[in-house]
């Protein structure tokens, strides 16, 4: 099953390196992995998709919360999330396909973001599988080029996951750029 | 107060209270070693840095504090690996300081430059990169911090040259900021309610103590533990000594090497209490049929140890000494009679078939575990290498206290003996300390006899030589039909080699020579080495074939021991 994980750690150089080397070591699956920063200076956030058995997740959350830079990981699968992928498609087009397609991106609530004689890009933005239905269809007229972000997610009103590291003198980076 | 980087590095490492370093100098680490003659420091100098980092293993398994070993950038840093490795297994805090080439030629294949964050980063607790003189106080500070807290590790500080030079106003970081440092344990409030619970209604408890107890120096909780319920307790290899051997309640190691009674108490019980250990496969055998009548209570330290291998019905996370002291109020006083004597049937078959402490004609490996333990009267540690007679050490040497054997467990590292005893015999000058080793681990690292002359430590060595690579070549035997690949080893004359270092020495090949060449060692002040030329193809019984369950043993074969000076030769 796919698990929907989200970790908090330290902005610190290596950190992306540590984590990766975990999941490669212990075996773990990762479907996707998306970083950027929290809303806390210094504190960075990944989401993962993790696919596997309970065991398997539940070493993943505790091999991950080991980690020094880590300072928290929840399993947010079962928690009422907002799940957002975005992903960018290149497709090919011509005069007779256009405006199909156009119409096609708004139904699925899409953008256009850029305009060629022979192509548009298309931005999309949603849970994985209206991502996966739309780039289906944009399939039957050839896409030429596609980049996705991996999965994030962030939990509803209320409940919000909010990290309890905003002790003293965390966040603190030294002025050193992203370290991932 | 302004301090250089290499001020700092010493500074932060004398407030740790460890006065030796272990290390080999090189261009890289110069600045620092260069400001090290200003304190008070002994510093060891090494042959190898592999035995650097061993014997800080060695030093901080003797005297419970973090040890240190430094070396120099790219070749000095890659040969600690192995050491780190070790440490990481086994749970054992040593801080690793390393040179680095200077901050502006990193990353251009400068002499001498490797990535040794990345090359260590599996292998290590933690690791720094220090490339700014910013960083390094805090960077010292926490990786004792690191090293020594929660569940201890190895921990790599690699600070680039002209860090050491440059210099800060300094003060000592006496709180530790960061977050991931202080992160709470996810502990069931209920958990030591239904430990005990459970404990109260079992009929045949078992308790499996590992290297977590006396780390967490919980011996007097475990021992009332399982005197007041009258529990039986089964130990690790790095757990021998939790508990004396001669107690009535001890059942001695359980595992791959352990006793058949110990196994088939595992097997056979309804309840098993594991204290601070981790159910390594050498412990376990094959999993799903590890103690299959069992539910399991785990006291962790580390949550992701629990449920990795084995998952138990109540987990208490926490340190040992505390969870135990919180469960012991709850738990009945019982006697588990019955259970008590089935065990007791099994230990009267286990001696009659697999221990071979008997005299006999030959001059085997055991005896010459039991006559050490009988010259030393146990009053000595006893630090092994890895291989047949690391077994035979943990099954004929009785155990008397926490730390009395000083071995390389999770990783078998071949070759940590004779530096980790070095190391064990700094941090405790006043103890006796035997360093027993196989021919082959022995010429792994026999180069240190040259520090332990240099630095006159008084560390005794006694070789266990059976010209073979002895463990490989019983599972040749066992498994693949005797062919011998790659095992039979030639030994130099070791009493030359001691000549030659200066070591008096003593070769013994019978068993009347045994006892006094022991006596003889122990009553020399200063390092001595015993080779005992021992039968060559003698095995470690009992023995679970990889893979099997704990229960289905290869049992000594019959007729098991003859006793005395009779002729008739035992099958060993």
């Amino acid at each position: 099953m796919k698990h929907t994980v989200v970790a908090w750690m330290e902005d610190r150089p290596g950190v992306l390196t540590r984590v990766a080397s975990l999941f490669r070591r212990r075996g773990f699956n990762i479907e996707s992995l998306a970083v950027g920063h929290s809303e806390t200076p210094g504190i960075s956030r990944m989401t993962f998709v993790v696919d596997g058995d309970e065991r398997m997740v539940d070493q993943a959350v505790k091999q991950l919360e080991k980690q020094i830079d880590v300072t928290r990981v929840e399993d947010v699968t079962d928690q009422p999330v907002v799940v957002r992928e975005l992903a960018l498609v290149r497709v090919r087009t011509d005069t007779q396909t256009r405006a199909e397609i156009m119409q096609i991106v708004d139904v699925y609530r899409a953008q256009i973001v850029d305009i060629a004689l022979d192509s548009l890009i298309i931005q999309v933005v949603g849970a994985e599988d209206r991502i996966d239905s739309l780039i289906d269809l944009l399939g039957h007229y050839g896409i030429r080029e596609m980049v996705r972000t991996g999965r994030v997610a962030i939990t509803r009103g209320r409940a919000t996951l909010h990290p309890t590291h905003a002790v003293n003198g965390a966040g603190k980076t030294n002025g050193r750029k992203m370290g991932i | 107060m302004e301090r250089t980087g290499a001020q700092i590095v010493w500074e932060t490492i004398l407030r740790e209270g460890v006065d030796v370093v272990f290390g080999y100098p090189g261009g890289a680490i110069l600045p620092t070693y260069d400001a090290m003659p200003a304190y008070p420091v002994r510093h060891v100098l090494v042959r190898h840095e592999q035995a650097a980092v061993h014997m800080a293993e060695g030093w901080a398994r003797a005297t419970g504090k973090v040890g240190v070993c430094m070396t120099t950038s790219g070749p000095g840093a890659t040969n600690l690996v192995t050491g780190l490795a070790n440490a990481m297994m086994d749970s054992i805090p040593v801080v690793a300081i390393t040179g680095q080439v200077a901050s502006n030629l990193l990353g251009g294949d400068a002499f001498q430059e490797t990535d040794v964050t990345g090359v260590t980063l599996p292998v290590t607790k933690y690791n720094y990169l220090v490339t700014h003189i910013d960083e390094l106080p805090e960077a010292m500070a926490e990786a004792f911090y690191i090293a020594r807290s929660g569940r201890p590790g190895p921990v790599v500080v690699d600070i680039c040259k002209d860090v050491q030079n440059a210099k800060i106003d300094w003060t000592y970081p006496e709180t530790l900021s960061r977050p991931g440092l202080h992160k709470a344990l996810r502990q069931e409030p209920s958990a030591v309610l239904k430990a005990s619970e459970l404990i109260n209604q079992a009929s045949r408890p078992l308790i499996l103590a590992g290297h977590g107890v006396q780390m967490g120096k919980a011996e007097a909780e475990l021992i009332e533990l399982a005197e007041r319920a009258q529990i039986p307790v089964v130990t690790t290899l790095l757990g021998l000594g939790n508990i004396p051997e001669q107690h009535p309640l001890a059942l001695g190691m359980g595992g791959m090497h352990g006793e058949a009674a110990t196994n088939h108490a595992v097997q056979e019980c309804d309840v098993l209490i594991a204290v601070g250990m981790r159910f390594d496969d050498r412990v376990t055998g094959r999993l799903d049929r590890f103690a299959p009548k069992a539910k399991v209570i785990h006291f962790e330290l580390d949550p992701s140890e629990v449920g990795k291998n084995v998952r138990p019905t109540v987990t208490v996370l926490g340190d040992c000494k505390q969870t135990l002291g919180a469960l012991l109020p709850g738990i009945q006083p019982a006697t588990h009679g019955q259970w008590l004597e089935t065990i007791r049937g099994w230990q009267a078959t286990t001696h009659q078939v697999d221990i071979a402490d008997q005299e006999v004609d030959e001059l085997i490996p055991p005896f010459v575990m039991r006559q050490l333990w009988h010259a030393t009267k146990g009053e000595c540690t006893v630090v092994t290498d890895v291989g047949q007679h690391q077994m035979w050490e943990a099954q004929y040497f009785t155990h008397l206290r926490p730390g009395q054997l000083i071995t390389s467990g999770g990783l078998g590292t071949m070759g940590f003996g004779l530096p980790a005893a070095v190391g064990a015999k700094l941090g405790k000058p006043n103890e006796l300390i035997w360093a027993i080793v196989g021919d082959g681990g022995f010429q792994q690292t026999l180069q240190e006899l040259g520090t332990i002359v240099q630095e006159n430590v008084a560390v005794k060595i006694g070789i266990i030589n059976n010209g073979f690579l002895g463990m490989v070549r019983q599972w040749q035997q066992f498994f693949y039909e005797k062919r011998y690949a790659g095992t039979p080893m030639l030994s130099p004359d070791y009493m030359k080699l001691a000549d030659a270092y200066g070591i008096p020495a003593l070769r013994v090949t019978a068993n009347d020579e045994v006892y006094p060449a022991i006596q003889r060692a122990n009553a020399h002040d200063g390092p001595f080495l015993v080779e005992f030329q021992v039968k060559e193809e003698v095995n470690v019984y009992p023995m679970v074939a990889p893979g099997g369950a704990v229960g289905d043993m290869i049992r000594r074969p019959g007729p098991a021991i003859v006793q005395g000076y009779s002729g008739v030769q035992p099958s060993w």
